[in-house]
């Protein structure tokens, strides 16, 4: 039984970016929003230290230095015209937020407190900027709670856990998605005349991430099998301070508030690496350093594996009132007093730059300028590019807001002024041949073991550091594995909230997007921000200037082709802290 | 070490009746409860089911009752629960089970719905942001921690019994608002919660409070509300 439902748009995803979009699009023109978990579930629940806008509530501060770090934070593969609007909207998106009733901290005078985080600094370099607007170490939370709430208010339709497994697209229009109600195992079809992807992020290709077990690149995964491109997948954020094994996310914002990173001299290590702003660097710099302490053999712990992220020297109230939760992280998950013990930490799988090509409407893009009608992107799963080839901390609650109100604005402006495209023929039959499929399959292979395979040659050989060889060898692996895919069952035949059957196809996504990932990295002879070749260890202007563009070929295959980066007033220069 | 996982299965699609299943799984004495939920169904039975997903307590998507307290299974560790017994798990009490662990949560979010858990206001917008003073802010910080995960509603008897109860959540959700000073809408918001079926019927079991992953002081806040009722009235 396939049911059929009609929306003028369709929002995949209900995180901060498919909630702002609703909100927006709620307003103007019939809407659903579509989840494969509860909207308050989403992953920017997790999301900690702030959203960056220039109110200069605490000190001087302006949107023009706030898109030159962006810039340069991101190795000057940002769009620069992106980077602009997102400064320049970032203030009301702020201001928004706090109408909507967002408890921030406050000043003394009642204003919006502001914070230093890494990379954000005050006329073009000279020292860092208190810019981050935050609650606690808790904004991603206040935000989805806020959105939800504001979501209830406006009463806006929600489809939960409803799993989107195909778009429609008819003569090149968006015309519709296909989605699998877990509760059920039925198929619904939703035909719209927009469509927002809002899905979030791929952290799951690798094993030690920040992100949640659904963050699996589902929208990515669906717009690349429709042969649409992603842009610039090798460029994957590693968070420095991920709690050591575990990779949960230790904000940014204990350094802002003043922590320190050692090693296991206790040397502050990063007045090495970047003298003026040390520990606030940006993250692809501090991960860096702190993996090449381990690597000479200056990792502390057991296996000399981690560095230390020291608060030792914080008021306790200061720890209690900023840094509330990651403070008992630490003591939950490795036993330790932050008031006392200096945290263990590593790099951690954080964020994709990448993701489906947008431009600043957030329109879906199918080569490096056409506009795929009705289609829209936006948050982790789009690229705009904002974050180039290395994101800024808070700039990612801040692109989900920015760009998700556009989405939104401009999905239901778009639907208004088009009728309904009529659906392909039997617009279901690919999702129930894939789950049929992957339901009957009697393979001997198991989902969890080809995964765990995946992420740890991820992390071996596609991490902080990479090079040719370590690159090669992941993309046999990730072949091999997509050999055995086909070879899978599941053990649940059930139809009622089939979680076996969702893995499996959750790691059909994986398995494409990790190839992806490091099919455009092999490619990339220069090392830039996120993205860092031990063969190539200088950024590479000349040839490398431009973003990548991935197309997944009829026999599967992934054909690469670039697309120059926009530049408006910043020329690149070298990137020092 | 070996730990035995005992689990309460139920998939009416097999059968109308639930069963508690046992599986030895190892773990690390510092592995999540979660983890062993893990290889259990990645490793023996993949038909096991239940919500996860951030697996580090911030997302509230996996409260259950581990050897009968609610928590949530990604910030419950192994040897937090006495593991040379057999590690009790079963669905929250108190919402309709739908398989396995998973439960019909739209009761409980109908129920924070219903306390109008969103800043109201009259009047124009200011251009700037509202002014609020750090004391302010600060008092109603402890009830915006909620993940909604349910652990304090489905552990209270009184929702248990009364099936109509908006249960501790729905009253947190409240206390978020109702304490904020830029809010407007606390009259009708508390007229709400003077239901019968509102604060009243909470009987300060202290079970909501013992039972919140976010350590959120429930039954005070729930305290808090009907002294606003009685005064502010």
């Amino acid at each position: 039984m396939v049911q059929t439902h009609k929306y003028d748009v369709v929002i995949v995803g209900a995180g901060g970016a498919g909630m702002r979009a609703a909100l927006e699009s709620g307003q103007r023109t019939r809407t659903a929003v579509l989840t494969k978990l509860y909207p308050t579930r989403s992953h920017t629940g997790a999301a900690q230290g702030g959203m960056c806008a220039a109110l200069a509530n605490v000190e001087e501060d302006n949107w023009e230095w706030h898109t030159f770090d962006t810039v340069k934070g991101g190795d000057y593969l940002v769009d620069q015209d992106a980077a602009e609007v997102m400064a320049k909207e970032a203030i009301d998106a702020v201001l928004d937020l706090e109408k909507m009733g967002l408890p921030f901290n406050r000043t003394e005078e009642g204003r919006i407190d502001q914070r230093r985080f890494g990379g954000h600094t005050r006329n073009h370099g000279e020292a860092a900027v208190r810019r981050s607007c935050f609650a606690a170490d808790r904004t991603g939370h206040m935000i989805l709670q806020t959105l939800y709430q504001q979501c209830i208010k406006h009463n806006v339709e929600f489809y939960n856990e409803f799993y989107v497994l195909d778009v429609l697209l008819t003569d090149g229009r968006a015309s519709g998605v296909v989605a699998y109600e877990l509760a059920t195992g039925e198929i619904h079809v939703f035909n719209a005349k927009s469509i927002i992807f809002a899905s979030g992020g791929f952290g799951k290709v690798f094993r030690t991430t920040s992100n949640a077990h659904t963050l699996t690149g589902d929208g990515m995964g669906i717009v690349w099998r429709k042969g649409l491109p992603l842009e610039d997948m090798e460029f994957f954020q590693f968070h420095p301070t991920g709690l050591a094994g575990l990779g949960v996310l230790l904000s940014e914002a204990a350094r802002g508030e003043g922590g320190i990173l050692r090693n296991s001299e206790n040397e502050r290590f990063m007045e090495r690496y970047a003298p003026t702003i040390k520990d606030l660097a940006p993250r692809d710099m501090v991960a860096r350093a702190m993996a090449n302490e381990v690597r000479e053999g200056r990792g502390a712990g057991p296996e000399k594996a981690y560095v230390y992220l020291d608060l030792t020297h914080l008021p306790k109230e200061q720890i209690d009132a900023k840094l509330p939760d990651i403070t008992e992280f630490a003591r939950t998950y490795l036993g330790v007093e932050p008031y006392t013990e200096m945290i263990p930490v590593f790099p951690t799988a954080h964020y994709a730059m990448g993701g489906v090509p947008t431009n600043i409407k957030g329109e879906v893009l199918s080569d490096n300028e056409t506009v795929v009608p009705g289609l829209y992107a936006a948050g982790e799963v789009a690229c705009v590019s904002v974050h180039g080839a290395n994101r800024l901390g808070t700039n990612s609650l801040l692109d989900i807001n920015v760009f998700g109100r556009r989405a939104g604005i401009y999905a239901a402006e778009y639907a208004r002024t088009v009728g309904f495209e009529e659906l392909p023929e039997t617009p279901e039959k690919y999702v129930v041949d894939q789950i049929e499929m992957l339901r009957d399959a009697g393979g001997s292979e198991r989902v969890a073991a080809i995964r765990a395979e995946l992420q740890a040659t991820m992390d071996i050989n596609a991490q902080v550091y990479r090079d040719e060889g370590s690159l090669k060898q992941a993309l046999s692996d990730i072949e091999g594995l997509k050999a055995r895919y086909v070879n899978i069952s599941v053990q649940d035949k059930g139809k009622r909230f089939n979680t076996d059957l969702l893995e499996a196809i959750e790691l059909g996504f994986l398995l494409d997007l990790a190839e992806v990932l490091v099919v455009s990295a092999l490619a990339r002879n220069e090392s830039r921000g996120g993205h860092y070749r031990e063969d190539y260890p200088n950024r590479d202007d000349v040839n490398f200037m431009r973003h990548t563009m991935a197309y997944r070929q009829e026999d599967g295959t992934v054909r690469l082709d670039y697309k120059p980066v926009v530049q408006t007033r910043y020329e690149p220069m070298e990137r020092k802290y | 070490m070996d730990v035995t996982v005992k689990i309460l299965r139920y998939n009416p699609e097999v059968s109308e009746e639930a069963k508690w299943e046992s599986y030895q799984v190892t773990a690390e004495p510092t592995d999540r409860v979660l983890d062993a939920l893990h290889k259990v169904k990645w490793d023996l039975d993949g038909s096991l089911t239940f919500r996860r997903s951030c697996a580090h307590g911030v997302c509230g998507s996996d409260a259950m009752r581990i050897n009968g307290k609610n928590r949530l299974a990604c910030k419950t560790l192994i040897k937090d629960v006495n593991p040379s017994q057999p590690i009790t798990v079963e669905p929250i009490k108190g919402l309709p089970v739908l398989k396995d662990l998973v439960v019909d949560m739209e009761p409980f979010f109908d129920a924070y719905r219903a306390v109008m858990p969103f800043l109201v206001t009259d009047g124009n917008e200011p251009t700037r942001e509202r002014l609020q003073s750090p004391e302010d802010r600060e008092r109603f910080d402890d009830t915006t921690k909620c993940i909604l995960c349910a652990a304090c509603t489905t552990s209270c008897p009184v929702y248990w019994t009364d099936g109509q109860y908006f249960g501790p959540q729905a009253i947190v959700g409240a206390h978020r608002f109702i304490f904020d000073s830029r809010d407007e809408g606390t009259a009708q918001r508390l007229e709400v919660l003077n239901d019968k079926e509102g604060v009243w019927r909470c009987r300060t079991t202290f079970n909501c409070t013992e039972a919140c992953p976010r350590g959120i002081e429930v039954t005070k806040a729930i305290q808090e509300v009907k002294r606003a009722l009685i005064f502010r009235r």
